[in-house]
C-alpha cells in the first residue's frame, strides 16, 4: 500500500531546545495511525509540522507527496485538522460554522449526516460560545471532516468527552477508516491506541521510543504476560526467580503476581505440579499498553 | 477575499450590540444631541459665518471611522489569533489572511455607512449642506477610512493579547478624537496647533472632508497625508503582525 504521510528524520527546536529531534514515520493510506507519548514529547509539534502548521528546521514532511508547507493549498483540500486548542467566534452557530467550512472546501461531505453522526443536531442554532467543552470538541472533530478529507489529522480527539460520547468518537473514527479516510491520532489515552490504532508511534523527548501495532508494543516490552495466583504452599523463592523469561516477580501478603512471556507461565506451571502446590485464583492476562508504554518510556528516560 | 467568509463576519458584526451602537449610531447620536443645542444652530462669525452643527458633521464622520479603526478592529483581529481561530483557519484551504480582510472590510463599510448617516441626518434634521464636491467628499472620506483601518492593523500587530490591544486602542483614541476635532474642530484652533495636528490622519482628514463640504477640491496635502499615513501604517503591520 502507498503511504500516505512521510515524516523523515523530523527536527524543530525552541530556543535551542529540540522538541523534536529525529522522527521518521510513514502512514500507509487507509489506516489509523497514532502517535502516543507524554506530555511535552512532541507529539504535537510533530503532527503541526505535517498539518503545515510548523517549518521544520530539518527533515523532510510529505503528505501524498506534497510538501505541507510549500503546496499548502493543495494539502489543506485533502488533510483536515482537529486542532488541540483553537476556538471558533463566540456568536457563530454551530449550522453557521459547518456551512462556512463546508464553503472553503471544493467537493465538501454533505454536513447534516456529519452532524448528526456526531450528535450536533440539536444543537445547530447554538453559538459557539454556548456550547460545552465536549460539544466544542464534537464540532471541531466534524469541522475536520468536513472538507470529505483523505487525511484527518486528530489531535487528542477525545479530551474532554465524557466515556459514553468517547465511545461515540471511536465508533466514528473507524467508520471513518472503513470508509478509506487515512487517520493520525494523537493521544495520551492508552485505551483509546489500543482500540482504535492499526500500529502506534511511541514517541519520547523528541525521539521514536518504538514504532509497532499494539499488540507488538506488548509483545516486545519484558512483562507482556501477566500470571498471578495463591499458591496453596509456600514456594521457593530461588526457584521462582530462576523461571524463564522472567520480568518481575512481586508478593502481596501470599498472592504471586509474575510478568514475563507465555515460556515463563508454561515453566511456573510445571513447577507447580512438580511440587504438588496448587495454584488457587489463577489468573493469566496479557498485560495492556499501559504497562508497554511505561516499559518503553522508562527505558528512554534512563 | 472569500465571500463566504465576508457574510459571516458581517452576520457576526450585526450580533454585537455595542460595536452597532459605538461604530453605526453614536456619531450621529452625538449630531443630534449637539444640535439640539440652540446655540450650536446659530452661525457663528468666528467660524466664516458657519454654525458649529456645520462644523460637527465631519467631526461625527470620523468619529465613526475612528470608533471602527481603533477600538472595534483591534479587539476583533487580535482576538482570532488569541483564540486559534487563525490557526484553525491556516489547516483548510481558505487562509487566515481572509479572515483579516473580511474583518476590515466590515468595519470599513460600517464605518462609511456610519458616516453617511450623520450626513444624511444632519441634512435632514438640521439643514446642514450636503458636501458640495461630493467626489473630493468620497476620496477624503474613503482614504480617512483606510488609514484608519491600517492604524486598527498596526495596533493589533503590536498587541499580543486582546486586554494589550484595549489598552493601546484606548491610549490613541484620544489623542485621535482630539485630532479629528471633536472637542476643537481643526478649522478653529490656533495655526500653530491647526498645522501639527493637520499632519496626523485625522487632522488632514478633518481639513479634507471640510474643504469638500465648502465645495473645494480637497487639498491635495492633506490627501497626500492620508495616504502617506495608510501606506506606512499598513506596510508596519504587514511586517509586524505575527499569526500566532
Amino acid at each position: 500500500m502507498p503511504s500516505v504521510i512521510e515524516v523523515t528524520d523530523l527536527r524543530k527546536s525552541y530556543g535551542g531546545r529540540a522538541v523534536v529531534d529525529g522522527v521518521s514515520f510513514t502512514v500507509e493510506e487507509g489506516e489509523i495511525f497514532g502517535i502516543l507519548g507524554p506530555n511535552g514529547a512532541g507529539k504535537t509539534t510533530t503532527v503541526e509540522c505535517v498539518e503545515g502548521l510548523r517549518v521544520p528546521d530539518t527533515g523532510r514532511v510529505r503528505v501524498a507527496g506534497l510538501d505541507p508547507v510549500a503546496d499548502h493549498d493543495e494539502v489543506a483540500r485533502i488533510l483536515g485538522a482537529q486542532l488541540q486548542q483553537s476556538e471558533l467566534q463566540a456568536k457563530l452557530t454551530v449550522r453557521e460554522a459547518l456551512e462556512l467550512y463546508a464553503a472553503f472546501y471544493p467537493n465538501p461531505a454533505d454536513w447534516q449526516p456529519l452532524a448528526e453522526r456526531l450528535g450536533l443536531t440539536a444543537k445547530l442554532g447554538t453559538r459557539f460560545g454556548k456550547l460545552s467543552g465536549g460539544q466544542q470538541q464534537r464540532l471541531f472533530i466534524a469541522l475536520a471532516l468536513i472538507g470529505a478529507p483523505r487525511v484527518v489529522v486528530l489531535d487528542e480527539l477525545t479530551t474532554g468527552l465524557d466515556p459514553r460520547a468517547r465511545r461515540d468518537t471511536w465508533q466514528l473514527i473507524e467508520d471513518v477508516r472503513a470508509s478509506g479516510v487515512t487517520v493520525l491520532l494523537v493521544t495520551h489515552f492508552m485505551e483509546e491506541a489500543q482500540r482504535l490504532c492499526d500500529r502506534i508511534a511511541v514517541i519520547d523527548k523528541g525521539r521514536v521510543a518504538a514504532l509497532d501495532t499494539p499488540t507488538g508494543l506488548i509483545r516486545r516490552s519484558a512483562g507482556a504476560t501477566v500470571a498471578s495466583f495463591t499458591p496453596s504452599a509456600p514456594l521457593d523463592e530461588r526457584e521462582l526467580s530462576g523461571l524463564p523469561a522472567l520480568a518481575s516477580v512481586e508478593r502481596k501478603g501470599d498472592r504471586i503476581t509474575l510478568t514475563g512471556t507465555d515460556e515463563t507461565v508454561d515453566a511456573v506451571i510445571s513447577l507447580l505440579a512438580r511440587h504438588h502446590v496448587t495454584a488457587h485464583q489463577l489468573r493469566v492476562t496479557d498485560a495492556t499498553l499501559d504497562d508497554a508504554f511505561l516499559d518503553l518510556t522508562k527505558e528512554a528516560t534512563a | 477575499m472569500n465571500t463566504a467568509v465576508l457574510r459571516t463576519e458581517f452576520r457576526l458584526f450585526r450580533r454585537e450590540p455595542a460595536a452597532v451602537f459605538w461604530i453605526f449610531l453614536f456619531p450621529t447620536l452625538l449630531l443630534v444631541i449637539l444640535g439640539s443645542i440652540p446655540s450650536f444652530r446659530e452661525a457663528d462669525a468666528s467660524m466664516g459665518g458657519l454654525r458649529p452643527i456645520d462644523a460637527y458633521v465631519p467631526v461625527a464622520v470620523l468619529i465613526a471611522l475612528i470608533m471602527s479603526g481603533v477600538q472595534a478592529l483591534p479587539q476583533a483581529l487580535t482576538g482570532y489569533r488569541e483564540r486559534g481561530i487563525l490557526r484553525r483557519m491556516s489547516t483548510t484551504p481558505v487562509r487566515p489572511s481572509a479572515l483579516l480582510s473580511a474583518q476590515m472590510a466590515v468595519q470599513g463599510v460600517v464605518a462609511v455607512a456610519s458616516a453617511l448617516l450623520a450626513l444624511v441626518v444632519g441634512r435632514l434634521a438640521f439643514d446642514v449642506t450636503l458636501p458640495r464636491q461630493p467626489a473630493g467628499y468620497l476620496l477624503g472620506l474613503l482614504l480617512a477610512a483606510a488609514a484608519a483601518l491600517a492604524l486598527g492593523s498596526v495596533v493589533s500587530a503590536l498587541s499580543r493579547t486582546t486586554k494589550i490591544a484595549s489598552a493601546i486602542g484606548s491610549a490613541v483614541f484620544f489623542p485621535m478624537m482630539f485630532c479629528a476635532g471633536v472637542w476643537l474642530p481643526v478649522r478653529s484652533m490656533p495655526h500653530a496647533l491647526a498645522r501639527v495636528v493637520q499632519l496626523t490622519p485625522f487632522g488632514a482628514a478633518a481639513r479634507a472632508l471640510d474643504q469638500a463640504a465648502a465645495g473645494n477640491w480637497p487639498g491635495w496635502t492633506h490627501l497626500g497625508v492620508l495616504a502617506l499615513w495608510t501606506v506606512l501604517l499598513t506596510a508596519g503591520a504587514a511586517r509586524w503582525f505575527r499569526w500566532e
